[in-house]
């Protein structure tokens, strides 16, 4: 049985170690120490940029503020994607007592590191508008330039109209049948489209102007009622600026104004130093227990060992298969958790060696030793859940991933302790009962 | 056992730390970082010679950002903290310290926090502080539920959560010590320390009276229970124990600290303390406290 489980563990270490490229996009490129361990890393790890937006919601209806946030998430999420920025993450936070009542939009970037420009890619609002000509009366202002020609102010010709690009389903790129040239098709959603049969109803014969961010593109007389909503803008564009045009207008304007509040970035080669630093931190945490647990507890200290190289093995598997997205305080988490998965092992192995000084035999002993020590365990750790689930529910994505790594560790090293150090100490107890076996089980200064 | 026959010393020492913590806090203060009260923190390296703190100062000053703090940091870093800068702003601010693009640097690390952000968090924290101390509490409530004699159930929850403040506080105590004389600062994660310090050291405590409460079941008339003898051999039996788990612990915080990355430094030093503190308070705290109740309980029934 321990032999079954001790080879589980070596396969499940292997599929760790070997199954990386499925998870890393960039595994070639990756450095050589990266390309054993890529987990999923946080910013401050792999280097980007953290923002974080308030968003206005002052103008909205109380029963459609989440609504509006979440299709505020998917128009930052789309222009994002535009950019090709690789698994950036975009997450709505609601305002609530907690976080002072303002709804957030926070935004990851990976790789990111030039804060000016992921602002501004995020600012960029494509301002799609439909404007109808200024009534006959209306007065013409004249601009007159340097070099005194005088134009009339085409801003003055038109008035704007309810319809803008809010109302846009989708945007298409097409090719004119007879002269070839791209065309952007316009598909409007409901309201959207009773907007657009009302003024082309209203302006048979006139042109409707269409803007897009304040300046004309496209000025189509209106030859008759258009009640499909549909719309198509044909100006003088190449195929590339047409599809660049798409892709803008379906990224669509923002239904709620947002403010930076904050903005973090983390250069690449602070990150990797962090990375190699926890690395570091974490192995030499690592073999300082196992020296003090094989010195301290003898046999069942090395039994604790094997059963700790096991417990890391399920973990570090588990960040990979959920995944969970490694931070500098998520490693130090995983690290704790190294620590108190040790807890367990010695609360058993110290009821243990009571049961062998009151005369038992190691089989009796170990049983006995595993189903007292229980409930110290299960006690002694339900205080840690406690303060990780609540970390974890009201924790920044910082703590979060402390608090994830921390609970995790804790369930998963008391879990590993009763059952893995469990069959590996009834896997050893063939040794028999002996002066050496006693010796062996036994632990610290005593005899 | 020692610990009981002594049990005035370790109390007047315990009592004392305390102090000496609360009067360090209240003195020298926590100083809050950027995470709570906003402001800008730039990091850069320099790739050749770093300019000298005397050079850079006055062009820092001629950009009228408001009080700037110039900290070197490594052999070729700088850290500058600021108050909170926009876009334009941050790029004068490396223009000037690359002495208008003379000296070549790169940028490693740039926050910049808005006040309101630094205001959630100072009350994120506060809920959390309370949720998990109440989450606690209710546990110690719970785990303790059965027993009643000779101490009740509600004085050993009352007691661990004593030995529980007694290992928050000399920690943070600790901290504004460091923070006053190495500028260290408060941030998120001492938060997160403070928090995990709650969990983990009532776990000590919790395991040794869950002894005392085991010998006191396994002993058949009830009113001729020794109750000072109880604990101290409960304590002879689970100090190792608690020793060994806190050790195990602090040493993996020991690696954080030393060979960890920058950003969790303080955080494995304060939970090390924490830690440390815990499992001396669950066993030279805790245990003779209860037995001093107990004494007190006795003389009551006495009169």
């Amino acid at each position: 049985m321990a032999l079954i489980i001790l080879i589980l563990g070596v396969a499940v270490a292997f599929f760790v170690f070997k199954s990386e490229p499925k998870f890393n996009k960039n595994y070639e490129q990756a450095p050589s120490f990266l390309k054993s361990f890529p987990f999923r890393l946080g910013l401050d790890l792999s280097g980007g940029s953290h923002l974080i937006y308030k968003a206005d919601v002052s103008q909205v209806p109380a029963g459609q503020v989440s609504d509006s946030m979440n299709s505020l998430r998917d128009v930052i999420e789309r222009r994002i994607n535009l950019f090709g920025v690789s698994e950036p993450v975009v997450q709505v936070q609601e305002g609530s007592f907690v976080s002072g009542g303002d709804e957030k939009l926070i935004v990851d970037l990976p790789g990111v590191t030039d804060v000016e420009k992921a602002t501004a890619m995020i600012g960029q609002t494509p301002l799609l508008e439909f404007k109808i000509e200024a009534p006959e009366d209306a007065p013409r202002e004249l601009i007159v330039n340097e070099k005194g020609e005088a134009t009339i102010d085409m801003s003055k010709q038109y008035v704007s109209t309810e319809l803008t690009g809010r109302y846009l389903k989708k945007a298409v790129l097409e090719f004119d049948q007879t002269t070839g040239e791209p065309i952007v098709g316009l598909q409007f959603d409901d309201t959207g489209s009773k907007l657009f049969a009302e003024i082309t109803k209203n302006n048979v014969g006139k042109v409707v102007a269409i803007y897009l961010d304040g300046s004309p593109i496209s000025t189509p007389v209106v030859r008759e009622e258009i009640t499909g909503g549909q719309a198509q803008i044909s100006g003088t564009f190449t195929a590339t600026e047409a599809k660049q045009l798409v892709g803008r207008l379906n990224s669509g304007a923002l239904p709620v104004p947002i403010t930076l509040l904050s903005k973090q970035t983390i250069g690449a080669t602070l990150g990797d130093n962090a990375l190699y630093a926890g690395m570091k931190a974490a192995i030499i945490g690592f073999l300082f227990v196992a020296l003090f647990l094989i010195l301290w507890y003898r046999l069942p200290g090395l039994v604790a060992v094997i059963s700790l190289c096991v417990y890391i093995v399920i973990i570090l598997s588990l960040f990979k298969l959920l995944p969970v997205t490694l931070t500098a305080a998520g490693i130090a988490g995983f690290i704790i958790s190294i620590g108190i998965a040790v807890d367990a092992n010695v609360l058993i192995f110290e009821r243990v060696k009571e049961e062998l000084r009151s005369g038992r035999t190691i089989a009796d002993s170990i049983s006995a030793g595993f189903s007292r020590a229980w409930f110290s365990i299960r006690d002694s750790n339900i205080s840690s859940i406690i303060t990780a689930i609540i970390l974890f529910w009201f924790g920044t994505s910082l703590i979060k991933g402390f608090a994830l790594t921390l609970g995790m560790g804790v369930l998963v090293s008391m879990l590993s302790a009763i059952t893995i150090s469990r069959i590996f100490l009834y896997g050893v107890s063939f040794i028999g009962e002996g002066k050496v076996a006693r010796f062996l089980f036994s632990s610290g200064i005593s005899k | 056992m020692f610990v009981i026959r002594n049990k005035k010393i370790f109390i007047i020492i315990s009592i004392v730390l305390v102090a000496l913590s609360i009067f360090s806090i209240c003195f020298f203060g926590l100083n809050a970082g950027i995470d709570f009260k906003g402001g800008a923190l730039t990091e850069v390296t320099y790739k050749d010679a770093r300019p000298t703190q005397e050079e850079l100062n006055p062009i820092l000053e001629s950009l009228g950002f408001g009080s700037m703090l110039l900290q070197p940091a490594g052999d070729s870093d700088y850290i500058v903290k600021s108050r909170e800068l926009n876009d334009i702003e941050h790029k004068q601010l490396l223009n000037a310290l690359s002495q208008d693009g003379k000296n070549l640097l790169e940028e490693k690390n740039f926050s910049s926090i808005g006040p309101s952000v630094g205001k959630e968090l100072t009350r994120k924290a506060i809920v959390a502080i309370i949720l998990v101390s109440l989450g606690i509490i209710i546990f110690i409530a719970f785990a303790f539920r059965k027993v009643s004699k000779p101490v009740s159930s509600w004085k050993y929850g009352f007691i661990a959560i004593v030995s529980l403040l007694h290992d928050v506080i000399i920690p943070v105590g600790i901290f504004a010590l460091l923070s006053h004389f190495l500028g260290i600062e408060m941030d998120t994660l001492f938060v997160v320390a403070v928090l995990t310090i709650l969990g983990l050291s009532v776990s000590d405590t919790i395991v040794i009276f869950d002894r005392i409460r085991e010998n006191i079941r396994g002993q058949a008339m009830i009113n001729k229970i020794n109750f000072p003898e109880t604990v101290g051999k409960s304590l002879q039996q689970s100090f190792v124990r608690s020793i060994c788990t806190s050790l195990t612990v602090i040493l993996v915080l020991l690696a954080l600290f030393f060979f960890g990355p920058y950003s969790t430094k303080y955080f494995a030093l304060v939970l090390a303390f924490g830690m440390f503190f815990g499992t001396y308070s669950s066993i030279f705290l805790a245990s003779p406290l209860l037995v001093v109740v107990e004494g007190w309980q006795k003389k009551k029934s006495k009169k």
